[in-house]
């Protein structure tokens, strides 16, 4: 691609940078680093969920050649400062911080939590010694349900804490006792939401090397968030900032779970300080089912209250919600569930309780989408009841209150994390939903689903609008440097798991300064390269990031003006930046490249700089957020089912999306699809279970199912673009917005085509074998 | 345990003679002896196809295959698709221009999975459906499949498809 006229490439679909090297075996993920001398490492699990140790014999493991080490708690306590790996992000609302153990010292609390390492000069070696680990466990009462766990009669899911009520938090605004006492019409309806993990094809893996010449450790982590971790080593193993450096190559996906800092985090690299040696752990697909975070149940237990033209005055109840056996990741995630379950809709009132219960499971935190397609799922689902229960359309249900474009910006009296009132600051989500209508064929669609019935087929027309907070910070940072040798090179705290964030800032960049995206390096995921960064969440990296390096980007055209202006003997306001030179409006032969000027900016020694500036012709910039900004959408999807079977075929899926200004439409959709099909997955496939003692019995791609390329449907996105005045790009955030909508719509899709079987659905995920008995407990009209 | 055995095979077109463990499988083998870090490993049990290469011409995935069993044959991986004077597979460059991979983790047994569709359906113009099925033992958690089955039109699909929503 060529360069150009600074600014002018906003809203390409300009080729990823990333692509060509990833197209032919050239990405350097974590298990593709090779350094020299290093071990490599397994973890010995808990088979149980809940138990104490009483004896643990590693003899064996240890006297098998090749094995150099097998580590215990106590072989790495003396290595750190402290007892437990603190993570606690702050929260209003915790009752007790649940930091866990680097490695389990008495009580084990999950089925997959590490008591053991084992290092030896190959994995198989490791995994031959684990097998000789002698260990005995004497079994402990599990917790595995959330809502049973409340009861002041349930066993402790840990014994070092009081109970299992670990938080309790709620939003509240309104007068909520006024709408339900006043209402024409109340509804309580209570749902069952399971969500699984992330399950990115790339499983973790970390790879320590400490430097005893220097006193300087490195780490490489598939991590989304290396400066998060990088606090967390330094503070656990005593080392200052500068002494540790987080390094997040190629990493094959992250979804949420990969921003969590993990025991093995900081069991290898502690690993590699004892030893002196480098150290290798590479997660196999049982442990990512067992000992990677991932979201759990959802109980909800909600009323709604609504005037008799079916306009909601209220809502009110109880959300509970299964946190597993630790808190590594705060307790943010249901919050976000519920102040979602707003969404578009004009809500005058709303109440509703959150009770987080530890359970005897591998700890919850957020993936994609943290929370909000239940909170999106539990608002549609009572909308549908409600049309249901008026004889409303179920369009004309949510028309008559969604939030009209002339009230934008829209506050609602929730505080946000940050203090700020949560204030929707953007987009027309009537007009949304009516586009979306039309591109689905909403109006015909009654006489099409009665052809198909006489034909003996169940056909069925969903819905869901939605909203997301998006970009979250306080900040994040970015510079652009050009180098002397014309090398124009981009850093960032932002991290990169395949969303394209160098494309995105290459572009950016590339735009400001008039040069091609493909020839700016992009640095991303280093501590060393960018001191300060937050990284991957919270759909926060084009918002955050991409303003960062606009700002920075523009720095430095600035100052290449500057200079030029000396080197031509010019006017800055008569000089231009095109194709990455600086030239004389209309004398374009009278120019200096963005490589000459680096040049006579680097210095030679005992010369002056042009016209006495500061040296280098670089910049930075860290952009701060001014609160969140919101994307909205409206999804469609129109499916057949058969009854009998309980088979889902989608057979058309239509997204209405506003994400503000796109910096690469091409790359918005890739995340809307992706994330439409991770929501599917998310409603129709993805379970895991657990038997009555907490244990896992889905550890395997075979037992626990991701949508496959034949039943993930084709994605048909249309876009309204409505820019956020919250940051000078106008762009919102765009990658967890697919997941969103997804449940909702295909579940009202496929109540509306079981109608003649009065099926009403309220728990996820919706199984064939769930969906047979909901036909068979339903009446056939 | 250890066992060691030695073996000869063909991984694009280079000959490597080498002493492995018997149970070493194929992704290990070609990743940790050879270096071929493309073939890239994210189940270990045969269902997320990120691992398939083509052994003796037919996808394989290579963390169900020992590498002795590979000794004698002809295998080729994500390294050895783009041709000798640089420029890419028709597949590589379909799906850098469907925005079919994201994360990339996915892509090597993605390419490979759709080199061997199109050599056993030369001549013969796929639709949708025949690319979704061929596609289905390839997980991908980035892209929801909509670029990589363009991608697969755009490269095997009759002509009206190419490149169009269908
Ligand atoms: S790693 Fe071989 S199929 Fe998943
Ligand atoms: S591109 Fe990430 S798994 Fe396919």
């Amino acid at each position: 691609m060529a360069g150009g006229t600074a600014g002018t490439l906003i809203g390409a679909r300009t080729p990823r940078v990333e692509d060509a090297r990833l197209l032919r075996g050239g990405g350097r993920f974590l298990d593709d680093i090779v350094v020299p001398g290093a071990l490599e490492a397994v973890f010995f699990r808990s088979p149980v969920a809940h138990g104490l140790i009483r004896k643990i014999d590693v003899a064996a493991a240890r006297a098998l050649p090749d094995v150099r080490a097998v580590l215990t708690y106590d072989d790495l306590r003396p290595l750190l400062t402290s007892d437990r790996i603190s993570l606690a992000l702050p929260a209003a609302g915790i009752r007790f911080n649940v930091d866990p153990f680097v490695l389990a010292r008495k009580e084990v609390c999950y089925a997959g939590e590490p008591i053991a390492l084992i290092v030896a000069t190959s994995r198989r070696v490791a995994e031959d010694a684990a097998g000789l680990i002698e260990i005995d466990i004497e079994p402990l009462p599990a917790v595995g349900d959330p809502v049973a766990g409340l009861d002041p009669g349930s066993p402790k899911a840990r014994l070092d804490c009081p109970d299992n009520f670990v938080a309790k938090t709620g939003v509240d605004y309104g007068d909520i006792d006024h709408a339900f006492a006043a209402a024409a019409h109340v509804l309580r309806e209570r749902f069952r939401l399971g969500k699984g993990g992330g399950f990115s094809i790339e499983p973790r893996g970390v790879v320590a090397r400490y430097d005893p010449l220097e006193d300087r450790l490195t780490v490489w982590d598939s991590t989304q968030m290396p400066h998060r971790a990088r606090a967390v080593l330094a503070t656990c193993l005593g080392l200052s900032e500068q002494q540790t450096r987080v390094v997040a190559p190629d990493v094959g996906g992250g979804f949420g779970p990969k921003a969590v800092f993990h025991p093995e985090e900081l069991a290898i690299p502690a690993a590699a300080m004892l030893l002196k040696q480098p150290v290798k752990w590479v997660e196999d697909r049982f442990e990512s089912f067992t000992a990677t975070v991932a979201e759990r149940d959802q109980d909800w237990d909600m009323e709604a209250a609504f005037d008799a033209e079916g306009r909601l005055l209220g809502i009110r109840g109880r959300l509970c919600y299964d946190h597993g056996a630790s808190t590594p990741y705060g307790i943010a995630l249901p919050f976000n569930a519920s102040t979602n379950m707003i969404g578009p809709y004009i809500l005058p009132a709303f109440r509703v309780s959150i009770e987080l219960c530890l359970t005897n499971k591998t700890p919850a935190a957020p993936t994609r989408g943290a929370g909000r397609p239940q909170g999106a799922y539990v608002m549609e689902r009572l909308l549908d009841a409600m049309a249901r229960k008026l004889g409303v359309p179920r369009d004309e249900i949510r028309r008559r209150n969604l939030i009209p474009a002339d009230r934008m910006p829209y506050p609602i009296p929730v505080k946000q994390r940050d203090g700020s009132l949560m204030t929707y600051d953007s987009g027309d989500y009537p007009e949304c939903q009516r586009r979306a209508l039309a591109a689905a064929g909403w109006r015909d669609f009654p006489a099409r689903q009665a052809a198909a019935l006489r034909e003996g087929r169940h056909i069925g027309l969903g819905l869901c609008n939605y909203v997301e907070g998006t970009g979250r910070g306080p900040f994040e940072s970015a510079s652009v440097r050009v180098n002397p040798s014309g090398q124009i090179v981009v850093t960032t705290g932002a991290t990169a798991q395949g969303q394209g964030v160098h494309t995105m800032l290459a572009q950016i960049v590339g735009g400001e300064l008039g040069v091609a995206p493909e020839t700016i390096l992009v640095q991303s995921g280093d501590t060393q390269t960018s001191p300060l960064g937050l990284g991957a969440f919270a759909s926060r990296q084009a918002v955050t990031a991409g303003n960062a390096a606009k700002a920075a980007a523009v720095l430095v055209a600035r100052k290449a003006k500057a200079a030029a202006a000396h080197l031509l003997e010019a006017s800055p306001d008569d000089l231009e930046l095109v194709d990455g030179a600086v030239r004389v409006r209309g004398v374009p032969g009278h120019r200096k490249t963005l490589t000459e000027i680096a040049r006579s900016l680097a210095g030679a020694a005992g010369f002056s700089l042009p016209g006495g500036m500061a040296p280098g012709l670089a910049a930075a910039s860290d952009f701060l957020t001014a609160g969140l900004t919101y994307t909205n959408g409206t999804h469609l999807a129109e499916v057949e089912v058969d009854h009998e079977t309980g088979a889902v075929k989608i057979l058309r899926y239509v997204v209405v999306h506003d994400c503000g200004t796109m910096i690469n439409p091409m790359m918005v959709e890739g995340q809307i699809a992706g994330g439409v099909v991770h929501g599917i997955g998310m409603t129709l496939f993805e379970w895991m279970r657990y038997d009555e003692m907490a244990q896992p019995l889905t550890a395997t791609f075979v037992d626990y199912l991701l949508p496959t390329s034949d039943v993930a449907p084709r994605i048909e996105i249309h876009h309204m673009e409505s820019p956020t005045p919250l940051n000078p790009l106008g762009v919102k955030g765009a990658a967890e917005s697919g997941v969103i909508g997804a449940p909702a719509t295909i579940v009202s899709a496929i109540e509306d085509a079981l109608a003649p079987f009065n099926v009403v659905i309220r728990d996820l995920p919706l199984t064939p074998a769930k969906l047979r008995a909901l036909v068979r407990a339903g009446t056939k009209r | 345990m250890s066992d060691p055995r030695e073996i000869a095979l063909v991984v694009n077109d280079v000959r490597h003679a080498r002493v492995v463990e018997s149970r070493v499988n194929l992704a290990d083998f070609l990743r940790h002896e050879l270096g071929l870090f493309g073939t890239h490993v994210g189940c270990e049990h045969g269902v997320c196809g990120a691992c398939t290469v083509l052994v003796d011409g037919a996808s394989v995935r290579s963390c169900l295959m020992l590498a002795v069993q590979a000794g004698g044959k002809n295998v080729e991986t994500i390294e050895g698709v783009a041709a000798a004077d640089g420029a890419s597979h028709p597949v590589q460059a379909a799906l850098a221009k469907h925005h079919g991979l994201q994360c990339g983790y996915c892509t090597p047994g993605v390419v490979m999975t759709l080199i061997e569709l199109g050599r056993e359906n030369i001549g013969k113009p796929l639709g949708e459906a025949e690319i979704r099925h061929a596609l289905s033992g390839n997980l991908c958690r980035c892209t929801g499949y909509q670029g990589i089955v363009d991608a697969g039109l755009d490269v095997f699909g009759a002509p009206a498809d190419k490149g169009s929503e269908t």
